[in-house]
Formats: C-alpha cells, structure tokens, sequence
C-alpha cells in the first residue's frame, strides 16, 4: 500500500515546516547568544582599554618633564614651579616613609585582632567584632582626614609628639622638635586606621583556611593555645604577607586624609615630627594651581610615578597570593 | 636532682602558661585598640556635626566667609547625581565584565581581564582624577558633572566586576544544565537564570560600590570641580559632598569647620546607610571592603 500522493505532500510540508521553524529558532538563539557575548566581551575589552588608556594618557601627557629632567626628575628634591625646576623626590620619600610606618604599626595591630577574631572569640563576637573592624573602611578618607585634623592631631601634638620630643629629641634626630601639628607621624597614625581592615580580614580568611587538625595537633602535643597559635600563623604566613602587601599598596595612594594631616612642606627631615609631603598630595594640592603646561607635565609624572609603585607592589601582592593557592593545591594532591 | 628537674619542668610550664595568657590577651586588646578610633571618630563627627545640622543645611546654599548660617544643599544634590550617573556607566560595564569573566571566562584574555581587574581595584583615586581629567576635562575644555562621574564610574567598575564573577560561579552549575535541557539558549540561562539567582549579592554589591564612590574626594578635585552655586547643566562644574567638606576643612574659618563637620555627618550617614544598612540586610555576606 502506498501513501496518497496528498498525505506525502501534507507530510513533506509539515517536515519542512518543523525544519523551517527550527531553523528560525537557531537563528534567533545563534543572533541572542551572540549579542550577548559580544557585550560581554566588549565590556571585558573596555577594561583593558581603560587601563591602557590611562598608561598611555600618563605617559604622553608627562612628556615634557620626562624629556626634560629624565631619571633626574626622581632624584632630584627640588620643586620650584617659579623657576620651573621639578624633582619629586620629597615625594616619593614622604610617600614611602609614613607608608612604611603607618604599616609597621599596623601590622601586629591586624595580627592581634586576627588572631584574636579566629582563635579566641566565638562565632558571634566574631561576626560582631568584623563587621565593626570592617566599618573602618567604610568611612570615607575626606571624614578621616576631617577627625585628623581637627581632633588627631592637636592630641597627638599635646599627649604624644610634643613630650616625647622634648624627652627625646635633642638625643634622637628621629624625634627632633619643634613639633608642627600636621606632620609624617600624624600621617602614618591615620594609614594605621585606614589599612588596619584590609589587612585584618585577609589574614582571618587566611587563618580561618588553616585546618583545625594542625591545631589539635598542636595541642595534643602539649603545647599552649598560643603555641597553637604560631603554627596557625606560620602557616599562614604567605596569605598574611599577601594581605601586608595590599594594605602597602592601599596606604601608597591614599590621598584625602594623608593630605590633610602631614603638613604639605616639600623637604625630607631626619625627624618623623616635621612635615612632609605626598605623592598623592602634592597632585591633589596642586593641580589645579598649575598654570603652566610644564607644571601639569611635572603633577602627572608624579601620578606616573605613584601608578607604577602601586602597580608593582599590588602585582607582586597578586603574584604571591597566586603562588600560594597554587602550592595548596600541590599539597592537597600528595 | 630529679627534684629539681620536676622544678624546672615546673618553672618552664609556668612560663609557657604566662606567655599563653599575656598574649592572648595582648590580642584581646589589639581589638580594643582598633575599636577605639571608630568609637572616637564616630563620636566626635557626630558630636560636632549636629551642632552645625540643621533644615538650613540642607536646603541653602554655602553662605560666604563671615555670613553666618548657610548650607550644602547643592553639594548633596550634586553627590547624588553623579552617584547616579557613575551608577549608570559602571553598572552594565561591571556586571557584563563580571558575567563574561565567570561564564566565558576559560582562556587567557580573561585572565588578562582578571589581573587588569585587580590592578583597576588598586588604583589610587587621585590617578583615576588626572586619568577623567585627560579623558573628558581637556577635550571639554571644563570641568563638568561628567568628568566627574566618569572618575566615579571608573572606581566602581572593579569592585562590581570582581563580586559579580564570585557570586556567578557560586551558582551551581545544575541550574545551568537543567535550562540549556530544556532547550533554553544560552543567553537565556546566563540573564534570566544564572543573574537572577546571584541578583540579591549583586545588588548588595553594587550598593557597596556605590557607597564607596560617594565618600571618595580625590577623583573629583579636578574633574567636577566645585561650585557654589546651583550647577545650571551637567557640563558645568557641580559641588560635591566630599569636596565641600575638604574646601571647607583646609579654610581658616571656624563657621566653615563647623560647616565641614556638618558634611561629614551627612557624608557618613549617606554611605552608611548604603553599605552598613545594605550588609546587616544580606546577613552580614558581603564585607564593606574596598
């Protein structure tokens, strides 16, 4: 029996129906998921844009300068829009100095508290206790450098820089007198409470990934809670230098609140209590106060400078975080 | 002698307790240490804040030296729309940058992306200020709202990015497989699925994102400049918040510091209300780091 020429034709035309509209739904879902991916991946390209932008923005627009003074301009100290004379080495010098400090005090700070959060307190205190340190980042840098300024500083000034200056500066050029308000030390106490969160909450996430059995082991051999302790540190120890090393590349490029405390005085002083100046903050202060073009070129070399201390110590932060979650997935394999 | 190495035993085990209870209370106390600056500058914004807080704040504008009275009604409105602007820039850009990094995310361009990223994050604003300078002020030829919310944008882009692809690629890979089973193209699966079920995270990020811009100062001392009068366009330098507070904080006066005060109080209320508010909501989730 064969079918009816109609029903075949009926048929075929049903088939090629069904063909037609599976082919138009492809279509629609090839075009949608094209669309689609194609903006995703425009806006993946608008970064990369944006950053090469910005390199090559720095760059150009720092030519005059970098023609001009070359390598000197990093080790020259003098900065004389008068006489059209710029070397940010005052800068960088403040820059690296109440960062360091500021770090230096910080760090056990953000050890202690994150020792304290992951080993000694319990789960709410902890969620408390982080969410109030994390609160501290929270708070812009202009409402720091407000409280610096006008409550931070004439304390420090009172109860800390003056007496120790007076016992110790005559002895010690680190401290030497007379202390000015806004100085280098009042500047690395506020990095102290601006870095403080970064690197506090890294090294608990840290510190909460070390297993629990090294600590029972720890314990079973007898040793104290704060012998425990240690080994948890120690092996967190790349994670926390991570963690240091991005609160590092944070306090560089503060700008608000450094600016306003540290005085603003373009000179490198041996004493911690004179004032000094920033990277950061000599671009904030004086930019818009430039009026020649060599002065701009000369602002935004100093921005060219600053991008690429930050961008080598957050790589080298990245790298080492990298490196470090790499040999943890080798150690779990063995 | 076998006394006497009990004693000493005895005297080492004291120690090591000693060393054990010092220390651990000496972290105890690095907590108090952190906490106190909060309290203090809590304490202190506030305080001198509401003195200076008042309907004149918020619906005049700034008076000149030696008038009393006066607000920073253009200031806050100024801070809110750039916020909105800059939202409305780094919004799409963000979460499509996030939602390729997790979804087609396996090759070495995205690694690249990846890494720019994580540097974009750890840019210092003032670079982001000169980066909106060159970009939009020189070819205007002035400082403008737009300047400035192209700087803001340029800051909350990584952070939104970043927690985008986290929380995607915590959604189960379940959900994908059963809406691509059900013949559901892949668009599909990624904005009505995949997004929707990471929308709660994402919101509270963006919101996060948000706060942080509206605090930051440095990104608009040259680009949205200042002004102390109503801004009459967008292409016309427009106050901010923060930028009043450090016009007004760096002046001699004593009214503009009260004044300055003043802003801080807002300022903070604004961004806490948006980030603090925003995570107690999300159940304490998502950190209000930077």
């Amino acid at each position: 029996m064969t079918t009816s020429p109609a029903v075949a034709e009926a048929s075929r035309s049903q088939l090629r129906a069904a063909e037609i509209r599976g082919m138009v739904t492809k279509v629609k879902t090839q075009v949608g998921d094209r669309v689609f991916f194609i903006l995703c991946a425009v806006a993946a390209v608008l970064i990369v844009l944006v950053i090469a932008g910005l390199i090559f923005q720095l760059v150009v627009s720092s030519q005059d300068t970098i023609h001009r003074f070359g390598f000197g301009f990093l080790s020259s100290k003098e900065w004389d829009p008068v006489n059209e004379q710029y070397g940010a080495a005052t800068f960088l010098y403040g820059t690296i100095v109440s960062s360091l400090l500021g770090l230096a005090m910080a760090l056990p700070l953000s050890l202690g508290i994150a020792i304290f959060l992951v080993e000694v307190s319990g789960q709410t205190m902890r969620t408390v206790l982080s969410f109030l340190v994390e609160t501290l980042a929270a708070i812009p840098s202009i409402v720091y450098g407000v409280w610096g300024v006008f409550v931070m500083v004439p304390f420090l000034q009172q109860h800390v820089t003056g007496p120790l200056s007076r016992a110790l500066g005559s002895a010690f050029p680190l401290f030497a007198g007379p202390v000015v308000g806004p100085n280098m030390f009042a500047a690395s106490c506020i990095l102290i409470v601006m870095i403080l969160p970064i690197i506090t909450s890294i090294s608990r996430d840290v510190m909460l990934a070390i297993p629990m059995s090294q600590r029972e082991a720890a314990l079973a051999l007898g040793s104290t809670k704060w012998e425990a302790i240690m080994i948890v540190v120690a092996n967190a120890r790349w994670g926390i230098l991570g963690a240091v090393i991005l609160g590092l590349g944070r306090a560089l490029g503060e700008t608000m609140a450094v600016t306003l405390v540290i005085g603003n005085s373009p000179q490198i002083s041996a004493s911690l209590f004179q004032p000094g100046y920033t990277m950061a903050s000599v671009i904030a202060n004086e930019f818009n106060e430039a009026t020649t073009s060599t002065y701009v070129s000369a602002l935004i070399e100093v921005g060219l400078v600053l991008l690429l201390t930050t961008f080598v110590v957050n790589t080298l932060a990245r790298l080492l975080v990298w490196s470090v979650s790499r040999k943890k997935v080798a150690g779990g394999r063995q | 002698m076998s006394q006497r190495r009990v004693q000493f035993k005895q005297s080492v085990i004291t120690r090591r307790n000693l060393v054990n209870r010092l220390m651990i209370g000496l972290s105890g106390l690095c907590v108090v240490l952190a906490l106190i600056p909060l309290a203090l500058i809590l304490f202190y914004t506030v305080r001198e804040g509401i003195s200076a807080l008042n309907l004149e704040f918020f619906t005049r504008l700034p008076k000149p030296v030696g008038e009393a009275g006066g607000g920073m009604a253009n200031a806050i409105v100024g801070t809110l729309i750039m916020m909105g602007m800059s939202a409305v820039i780094a919004v799409p850009i963000g979460l499509l940058c996030g939602v390729y990094l997790a979804e087609y995310g396996n090759n070495t361009f995205s690694s690249v992306v990846r890494f720019l990223t994580e540097v974009m994050s750890g840019l210092p604003s003032i670079i982001i200020g000169i980066f909106a300078y060159a970009l939009v002020v020189k070819p205007m030829g002035r400082f403008s709202a737009y300047a400035g919310a192209v700087a803001l944008a340029v800051l909350m882009v990584p952070t939104i990015t970043k927690t985008t692809e986290e929380l995607l690629k915590l959604v189960p890979l379940t959900l994908r497989e059963a809406g691509l089973a059900l013949g559901a193209p892949r668009w599909i699966v990624n904005t009505r699925i995949v997004i929707a079920a990471a929308a709660k995270g994402i919101i509270t990020a963006v919101m996060l994102a948000i706060a942080r811009a509206a605090g930051e100062t440095a990104p608009l001392l040259f680009t949205a400049l200042n002004n102390r009068f109503w801004h009459t366009s967008l292409d016309q330098p427009i106050a901010s918040l923060p930028v009043q507070i450090y016009t007004y904080a760096t002046s001699p006066y004593d009214d503009w510091h009260a004044q300055a005060w003043a802003g801080a109080t807002v300022l903070i209320v604004i961004v806490f209300v948006l980030s603090v508010v925003v995570r107690l909501v999300s159940g304490g989730k998502f950190t209000v780091q930077q």
